[in-house]
């Protein structure tokens, strides 16, 4: 079958990025050709900064060069500026009347720099800085001339100004709004930025309107020599200036789609219309990038323009999936020495609040906004380490109550391990650690986003493995990502799938089980439009538990989507042998369980007896063969040690023997344990009891912590004691324990019904906040008594996997290994 | 030694594998897998990355997941899937009337070509 046309128009990075995802996705769908009107390949166009500033050369910021085009069989036009779309013949022409036909048309014009049509914007020697030509135009010029003026104080114009500066020009910025980047910045950063530009020698004149641009007599080459304006005291001063940069914004691009009949955005700054999947008004055409206007909104930072290619390419691929749905942004400065940060809405209103710390003979300002207890936006100036951090806050729109004393003082005090508790990812040397988990260095990760041009943390993730095993280094890669990759780096998208198998959320596969009744992983895949035929290793163990823990004894479980450890009922180690943990109630014991434990070590030469941290006896160095036959001459419970589900309750003596203790702290773990345990779990779920404050059983970092107290017992929520150490915040006092048991086990059937698979109960509580599950848990007692049903309803005839082994579905198989029989031919 | 009958297609656990035991001297244990496809394949049980049992991970299309370090390694080539590089032994397998058969001469390589040798009556 002969391949469809697909023509691209215009070669930059968002249309480049689109061709790249459909690849991925469709190889042979197409017979691609690009049109690019700069005779050079696909570049990094936020990096032409650095370029100009000479801090890098133009082949760094390559992306792709021509072989690429090649490899992946597209045939590339440089130089080629396409001036018409003849829609009925479906045909596209070019300048020079070179034409090529189309089943699918892709635009990806970008923007054009806004010129104002000041006297003399014609003079040679005024130039707009927007692509390689400009940025050479403009380094040539810092060889001839003294004195440049850029018009505009935004971030390209400064970043312009700059780099002129770096390249010895005596440069004035003339800015026409109250202060520098105002679309950014509020006035306070705007000044700090200012003295700070001010302090390398640039020379601003702010609120000062341009109005004339003289050009140097004729006989001198007729070049600019000065601007006229009117500065803020409303006196007129006239610039000497050899060169004028235009750097008054930018316009969607759009003259190709308005002549071609296709509808535009009547509302500035223009762009061509498209939907949710980047279709313009006419079905075979798709645009993307700063040329389009979405839902009124044009945009031009990188990341919103790869969140638009990744859905323009599923298109494109026929797949038909997934909507764009709007973004959003942040920026970051490109001056190297000076941090600057702002996202979301930093203005502020009536109904916000805002947080400020401010330093000015520091250089550092830092202002937060909430509104309805959630991050709106913020501008950091002279600080920037939490950008990353506080932009994700405030996507996810996460409620902040939680962290508010301490939001201001970053993630870093929040206090990670792994990386020498390193928090400023520009201050380590090269060799210096990054990625504890996965022994990635620096040097690495930057030399990774250098070459193989990474935009996002997963495509780091991918290529380095930096970032991608427990996590707490995610904020130093994504420094590192905004410092090597550009300004405006894209940050895990908005909404995130739950793996490359499906656009499905955690959440949207949660609530379409429940919602539609779902029962088995191929129903639930079929329902949801899964891409691949049997999910992943990521996809199906998540589903399994959705079914599990929405539908308990209607859903069957499938173990072969479960981790082996899960599937074997013990813990794979790096040998491949497995370790056993028996259930210990409460970690007590006794002489003929131990006698067992001691016979079994023997019998089956077991290498290593180890006491766990959650005070129970680990075995290592089990062969796989003789699980079984372990299980049953231990005659003890399985520890569940190898499961997402009820691990331990780990107590003290409690006042049974010590001379401190206010509660019966053993008796309570062993009630709990008994009443919990073979409960599956988002996640691992480990309790503790302690018999009196001083918490020998360190129920402050458990995801549900008890603590007797003289009037009764105090129950603590979501802690954590691993990578990132969290204290459990406290929930509720009680008097007896029957409650204890209620309470605890309604909190957990929540997070059961509700988390999403590996989110521990700190993520899961940090996500939907604690108020939430205060109301539900402490202040309504039928919602409290419901959930606490709900989960002895679900734990009820539970088997032990390791003496039940028929009825919990355990593949007995698996522990007889194959003998493969010579036959005769 | 040629081809070795090893077990019934129904022994085989769908999207799992089971484990032919040779001793280290003689090339280390094999991983024989089945798909959800009811298609069998049969690599050295050795991760290319740190040497994981890859019969004990997840078998999803025609690849397995590393228990270890969840590397995923490709049934028909044994090779890791991008970025990850290397790869494990494989081996020929085929299925007739129902029974799977396996080739374990070492100097037998599988062929390059990634599709099975022979699959006939992969019918129960």
């Amino acid at each position: 079958m002969e391949r469809m046309k697909l023509v691209m128009v215009g070669n930059g990075m968002a249309g480049v990025r689109t061709l790249e995802e459909l690849l991925k996705l469709a190889p042979d769908l197409y017979d691609i050709t690009v049109f690019g009107a700069e005779p050079y390949a696909n570049y990094n166009r936020i990096l032409l900064s650095p370029v100009l500033a000479g801090e890098q050369t133009i082949d760094d910021i390559m992306l792709n060069g021509v072989e690429w085009y090649a490899q992946n069989g597209i045939t590339l036009h440089l130089g080629k500026t396409i001036t018409r779309i003849d829609r009925i013949r479906r045909r596209v022409e070019t300048a020079d009347g070179m034409t090529a036909d189309y089943d699918r048309l892709l635009l990806a014009t970008g923007s054009n720099p806004v010129i104002i049509p000041l006297p003399g914007h014609k003079l040679p020697g005024v130039i707009t800085y927007r692509d390689i030509h400009d940025t050479h135009a403009l380094i040539d010029a810092t060889a001839q001339f003294q004195n440049a003026v850029v018009i505009g104080g935004g971030l390209l114009g400064l970043e312009a100004a700059n780099g002129l500066k770096l390249r010895g020009m005596n440069v004035t910025v003339v800015h026409l709004a109250d202060w520098l980047m105002e679309r950014q910045l509020d006035r306070t950063a705007g000044n700090l930025l200012q003295r700070s530009l001010e302090a390398r020698g640039l020379a601003f004149r702010i609120k000062a309107q341009t109005r004339e641009l003289l050009a140097a007599p004729s006989e001198q080459g007729g070049r600019v020599c000065a601007v006229r304006l009117v500065n803020s005291d409303g006196v007129e001063e006239i610039l000497p200036a050899d060169l004028v940069v235009m750097a008054v914004g930018i316009r969607p691009n759009t003259a190709l789609a308005e002549a071609a009949g296709l509808q535009c955005s009547p509302n500035r700054p223009g762009g061509i219309m498209v939907d949710d999947t980047l279709q313009t008004f006419d079905p075979r055409i798709y645009a993307i990038g700063e040329c389009v206007s979405h839902r009124g909104l044009v945009y031009g930072l990188v990341a919103p323009l790869f969140d638009m290619a990744k859905v323009c390419a599923n298109h494109l691929a026929l797949h038909g999936i997934g909507r764009y749905q709007g973004s959003v942004t942040a920026t970051k400065l490109k001056v190297t020495g000076i941090d600057m940060f702002s996202a979301g809405d930093f203005s502020g209103g009536d109904e916000c609040e805002e947080i400020v710390l401010s330093d000015p003979f520091g250089g550092i300002y830092k202002k937060l906004v909430i509104k309805d207890d959630k991050l709106i936006g913020g501008v950091l100036y002279g600080d920037t380490v939490d950008g990353s951090w506080y932009f994700k806050l405030l996507r996810s729109g996460r409620k902040i109550g939680d962290l508010r004393d301490r939001l201001m003082f970053g993630e870093a005090n929040l206090g990670d391990t792994g990386h020498q508790g390193q928090s400023r990812a520009l201050t380590m040397a090269d060799a210096d650690e990054v990625c504890g988990c996965n022994g990635v260095c620096k040097g690495a990760i930057v030399k990774a986003i250098k070459e193989k041009g990474l935009f996002t943390l997963e495509e780091v993730r991918k290529q380095t493995k930096a970032s991608s095993s427990c996590g707490s280094c995610t904020g130093l890669v994504e420094q590192l990502l905004m410092a090597t990759a550009g300004g405006d780096y894209s940050a895990a998208p908005k909404k995130k799938a739950i793996c490359g198998c499906t656009e499905q959320t955690h959440q949207e596969a949660r609530d379409a089980i429940r919602n539609n009744h779902l029962l088995t992983i191929p129903d639930t895949m079929h329902a949801l439009h899964w891409r691949t035929p049997d999910g992943c290793a990521t996809c199906r163990p998540a589903l399994n538990y959705y079914l599990l823990s929405t539908w308990p004894h209607e859903a069957r479980d499938d173990p072969q989507s479960r981790f082996i450890n899960e599937r074997a009922h013990a813990n794979i180690q790096k040998d491949g042998t497995f370790s056993v943990i028996p259930r210990m109630w409460g970690g007590e014991t006794n002489s003929s369980e131990l006698r067992r434990i001691a016979d079994v070590v023997d019998k089956y030469q077991i290498r290593t007896v180890k006491v766990t941290g959650g005070q129970r006896i680990d075995l290592l160095g089990v062969k796989k063969q003789d699980l079984p036959a372990v299980w049953k001459d231990l005659d003890m419970p399985s520890g569940h040690a190898y499961a997402k589900a009820l691990r331990t309750v780990k107590t003290c003596v409690g006042s049974d023997w010590c001379r401190f203790g206010t509660q019966d702290s053993t008796q309570m773990g062993k009630d709990l344990e008994r009443a919990l345990w073979r409960m599956y779990a988002p996640h691992k779920v480990k309790l503790a009891v302690s018999g009196c404050p001083r918490n020998c059983a360190e129920s402050g970092i458990k995801d549900v912590g008890v603590i007797g107290v003289e009037s009764g017992w105090e129950i603590y929520v979501a802690g954590n004691g691993g990578i990132k150490t969290e204290v459990a915040q406290f929930l509720v006092r009680v008097k007896t324990s029957a409650e204890v048991l209620e309470y605890a086990g309604a909190f957990l059937q929540l997070y059961r019904e509700e988390g999403w698979y590996l989110e521990r109960t700190v993520h899961y509580v940090g996500r939907v906040g604690l108020d939430y599950v205060k109301k539900i848990i402490v202040e309504d007692a039928d919602a409290r008594r419901a959930l606490h049903e709900r989960l002895q309803f679900a734990l009820d005839g539970e088997p032990d996997p390791w003496h039940e082994p028929q009825r919990a579905g355990v593949d007995q198989r698996q522990f007889a290994p194959l003998v493969a029989e010579t036959v005769q031919a | 030694m040629g081809w070795q009958r090893i077990c019934r297609l129904d022994e085989l656990p769908v999207q799992g594998s089971r484990v032919i035991e040779r001793s280290a001297h003689s090339g280390g244990n094999v991983a024989v897998f089945r798909t959800a496809s009811d298609r069998v394949l049969a690599l050295l049980d050795r991760c290319p990355h740190k040497g994981g049992p890859l019969s004990q991970g997840i078998v999803y299309g025609e690849s397995v997941a590393c228990p270890l370090h969840n590397w995923s390694i490709d049934l028909n080539t044994g090779c890791a899937l991008a970025p990850d590089e290397g790869c494990t032994q494989r081996f020929a397998t085929r299925i007739d009337s129902g029974t799977v058969y396996i080739d374990l001469d070492a100097g037998a390589r599988a062929p390059a070509d990634p599709r099975p040798v022979e699959q006939v009556g992969a019918d129960d």
